[in-house]
């Protein structure tokens, strides 16, 4: 069922395409592609392009990753560009930097990233804050990846959003896709890039297949960091997300949409730097700001886009409060029902729409 | 009589302070001196190596007054930033690192360049070896735009070609170095990395994550323990159940060093250096050495030492005086000869802290430069929402 949703959603251009009577042009080749299968060519391909990148971190060799994202990669690669590190994310985070400045480009594999709190320090401390403290002198082109947020019965410690931690930091770009195209751009774009990247997944995604247009199949397809995206297009408030959100928030707008409410769905894609520009452009045509994220709501992703929107020329446009839909402030329980009640529900967005504009 | 000697040289030497000339009292040709030496070495303690370093080593007449000139440089350069931070135009955090220059100068002279070195906050004697100027050392010292990193680091984070710092929290430098190495090993430039840690960050955790990683992917790195005693305010016996410090990589080889002795700290890094290139994984030094000041600026290090024990070190081990005893002994220098290297080397002190207190400051608009790396510029918030700032790469 959510494979069907997602083909509907982003499959516009193939079904319009189908039922336009184009007899002197094929509709363009677009395949189906997992997240997982994105990520995984997003990697081969920067494998191949550049000796310099070689992925670290526990499982992504021999096992052909945790969650199955290296797949393949070890056989193709070798020992020397795949490389199983024990269960040290301090050690081998910090590792990963230090090749980094030394002149490789590390992309540094945390199982999720609860256990990157483990290395915290190496990802603030020696990465994000070296260009700087150097003037110059020492950057360090690295991307920490690996699965974050939510997942599905794992529990308390397992089950932490990042996206807030990471994204304070000045010396780091975060990111966050949602779709496979995104994926694979993004990553692309962060294991290209020659400063810190944190790179947020989500395993619930990773099964889920979207549809890639061939330009998105090419080798030279980037998606650039810090641009936000508009899924959908819609009138009367405007809902921004990032990850598996979005595919909520494109949920709730299907059903609003029955009910003559349009919602505007932006999918923020990168964290830090916000695209504020992209939010303020659909608020002054909305006048309504809904954030949903899956992380907890104090000092969240949600709480900076309202402080900026406050701060910014599109808060006279707003005929409501802008409000955020958040997981709940609680440690993420196990019960499933517990679990299903920690994070935001489609009917917890449709309800704050209906809240918001009033009806 | 005697006040007319007195007068006249110091008329000599006053002339050749200020012109710089070199005025010789004695005339004494080259010729007369020993063009080269050998000299006994302690003996160094071993952890699961067959050899150690020869307990002999050979220096010749340029080495020595080369290393005696460097490690005179690093002793006054600190000195003077003694001076400079208790002026209070150097603030902040201030490590110095007067006592221990028998170890950056003789690791320096057991590797190339072109290896890679790390280490942590008591720095500035590795930023001169690693091919720091004294002018850009110290007015980086003093937060002006012609310090080593503008001004934007201090004294804990100075960076030069293959030196990484410099790095304030303790410990973490080590798995840093440990990659240096592996991107060594990657690149297949025969290259190696030089890992420091002292007494105080031994016992820490990532540190051993790092041997165990260094040890599997037998990656090029020497660790370096630099034993100078005192974590901060914490004597070893303190803070380690084994103060055995090189037999703490357990698996990796290790040996125990005399940090006092230029020439025993050079050959144990030679043999050092042999081992990783030689393709056999990781090693370890523990330096014995031992600071004069306290552990920072702050700290007036004698609460928990007494001040007889300072001063037993600096007249029985100072590094600069056991080289010096030894050319002198050896006829490999004169007198006169290393005293001129002394007015050199306090003119160039004095030259650069002049610098480090004239140059300006960074300008304002550098404030938010330097944020990312090969990126268009962006803006940057100020401290309030209608301050916008420009970064650039």
């Amino acid at each position: 069922m959510a494979s069907l949703r997602c083909f509907l959603r982003s499959g516009k251009n193939a079904v319009s395409a189908g039922l336009r009577r184009e007899f002197h042009r094929t509709p363009p080749a677009a395949v189906q592609v997992t997240v997982r299968d994105a990520l995984n060519q997003a990697m081969d391909e920067e494998l191949e392009r550049d000796e310099r990148v070689f992925l670290l971190g526990e499982e992504v060799a021999q096992y052909d990753g945790a969650y199955k994202i290296s797949r393949g990669l070890w056989k193709k690669y070798g020992d020397k560009r795949i490389i199983d590190t024990p269960i040290t994310e301090m050690g081998f985070a910090g590792i990963a930097v230090g090749a980094a400045m030394a002149g490789l480009r590390p992309i540094c594999e945390f199982m999720t990233f609860n256990f990157s709190m483990q290395a915290i320090d190496q990802v603030i401390n020696s990465a994000a804050k070296t260009y700087y403290m150097s003037a110059g002198l020492q950057p360090i082109p690295i991307v920490f990846r690996g699965p974050n947020g939510a997942s599905a019965g794992v529990a308390a410690q397992h089950s932490q959003c990042f996206a807030a931690w990471y994204s304070h930091c000045p010396g780091l770009k975060v990111v966050s896709p949602w779709s496979a195209e995104d994926s694979k751009g993004l990553l692309k774009s962060a294991i290209r890039d020659d400063n810190p990247v944190v790179f947020l997944e989500n395993e619930l995604m990773y099964g889920v297949p979207f549809e890639m247009s061939e330009e998105a199949q090419s080798k030279d397809f980037i998606i650039p960091i810090g641009k936000a995206k508009l899924e959908r297009q819609g009138n009367h408030v405007t809902l921004v997300s990032h990850s598996r959100m979005v595919s909520l928030c494109l949920d709730a707008a299907a059903v609003l949409a029955k009910e003559g409410i349009e919602c505007e769905v932006i999918n923020m894609r990168t964290i830090r730097p916000l695209d504020a520009e992209a939010i303020e452009t659909s608020i002054m045509k909305t006048n309504h700001l809904i954030t949903v994220e899956g992380g907890w709501p104090q000092f969240g992703v949600g709480a900076e886009i309202l402080a900026r929107i406050m701060e910014g020329p599109a808060f006279n446009y707003l005929d409501a409060p802008a409000v955020r839909v958040t997981g709940v402030d609680i440690p993420m329980p196990y019960a499933k029902i517990l679990e299903d009640n920690s994070i935001p529900q489609i009917k917890d967005i449709i309800f704050s729409v209906k809240k918001t504009l009033n009806v | 009589m005697r006040k007319m000697l007195t007068i006249i040289s110091n008329i000599l030497r006053g002339s050749a302070s200020r012109n710089g000339a070199r005025v010789v009292v004695s005339a004494r040709t080259y010729a007369d001196f020993t063009p080269q030496a050998t000299f006994d070495i302690k003996k160094c303690d071993l952890h699961k190596l067959e050899e150690g370093p020869p307990l002999q080593a050979v220096l010749s007449r340029e080495e020595g007054l080369q290393y005696y000139r460097t490690m005179q440089t690093m002793r006054r350069m600190e000195l003077k930033a003694d001076q400079l931070y208790k002026q209070k135009i150097i603030r902040g955090f201030c490590h110095l690192y007067d006592g221990q220059e028998a170890c950056a100068v003789g690791i320096e002279a057991g590797i190339n360049l072109s290896d890679h070195l790390i280490t942590a906050y008591r720095a500035h004697g590795y930023t001169l070896t690693r091919g720091g100027t004294v002018r850009e050392i110290m007015a980086e010292l003093t937060g002006r735009r012609g310090g080593i990193a503008k001004g934007k680091g201090g004294s804990m984070h100075m960076y030069t070609k293959h030196f990484y710092g410099g790095n304030g929290i303790v410990g973490a430098q080590v798995p840093l170095g440990a990659g240096v190495a592996l991107a060594c090993k990657y690149l297949g430039k025969n290259e190696l990395c030089v890992c420091l840690y002292g007494d105080g960050a031994a016992n820490q955790g990532q540190i051993f994550e790092t041997y165990n990683m260094a040890s599997l992917w037998k990656l090029p790195c020497i660790f370096i323990c630099e034993n100078n005693k005192y974590g901060m305010g914490t004597s070893v016996e303190r803070a380690a159940a084994s103060t055995d410090y090189y037999k703490r990589g357990d698996f990796i080889p290790g040996l125990r060093v005399d940090g006092m002795d230029v020439l025993c700290v050079r050959e144990a890094t030679k043999l050092a250096a042999e081992h990783c290139r030689s393709g056999k994984g990781p090693i370890l030094m523990e330096l014995q050495t031992y600071r004069y000041h306290g552990h920072s600026m702050s700290d007036p290090g004698v609460s928990y030492r007494t001040r007889d024990e300072i001063q037993e070190v600096r007249s029985k081990s100072d590094p600069i005086s056991m080289l010096k005893d030894r050319m002198l002994s050896n006829n490999m220098a004169s007198v006169e000869e290393l005293k001129e290297i002394d007015v050199e080397v306090r003119k160039e002190i004095e030259d650069a802290a002049q610098f480090a207190t004239t140059d300006p400051e960074p300008p304002l608009d550098d404030l938010c430069n330097h944020i990312f790396y090969n990126d268009p510029p962006m803006e940057v918030r100020g401290t309030n929402p209608w301050t916008k700032l420009k970064s650039v790469s």
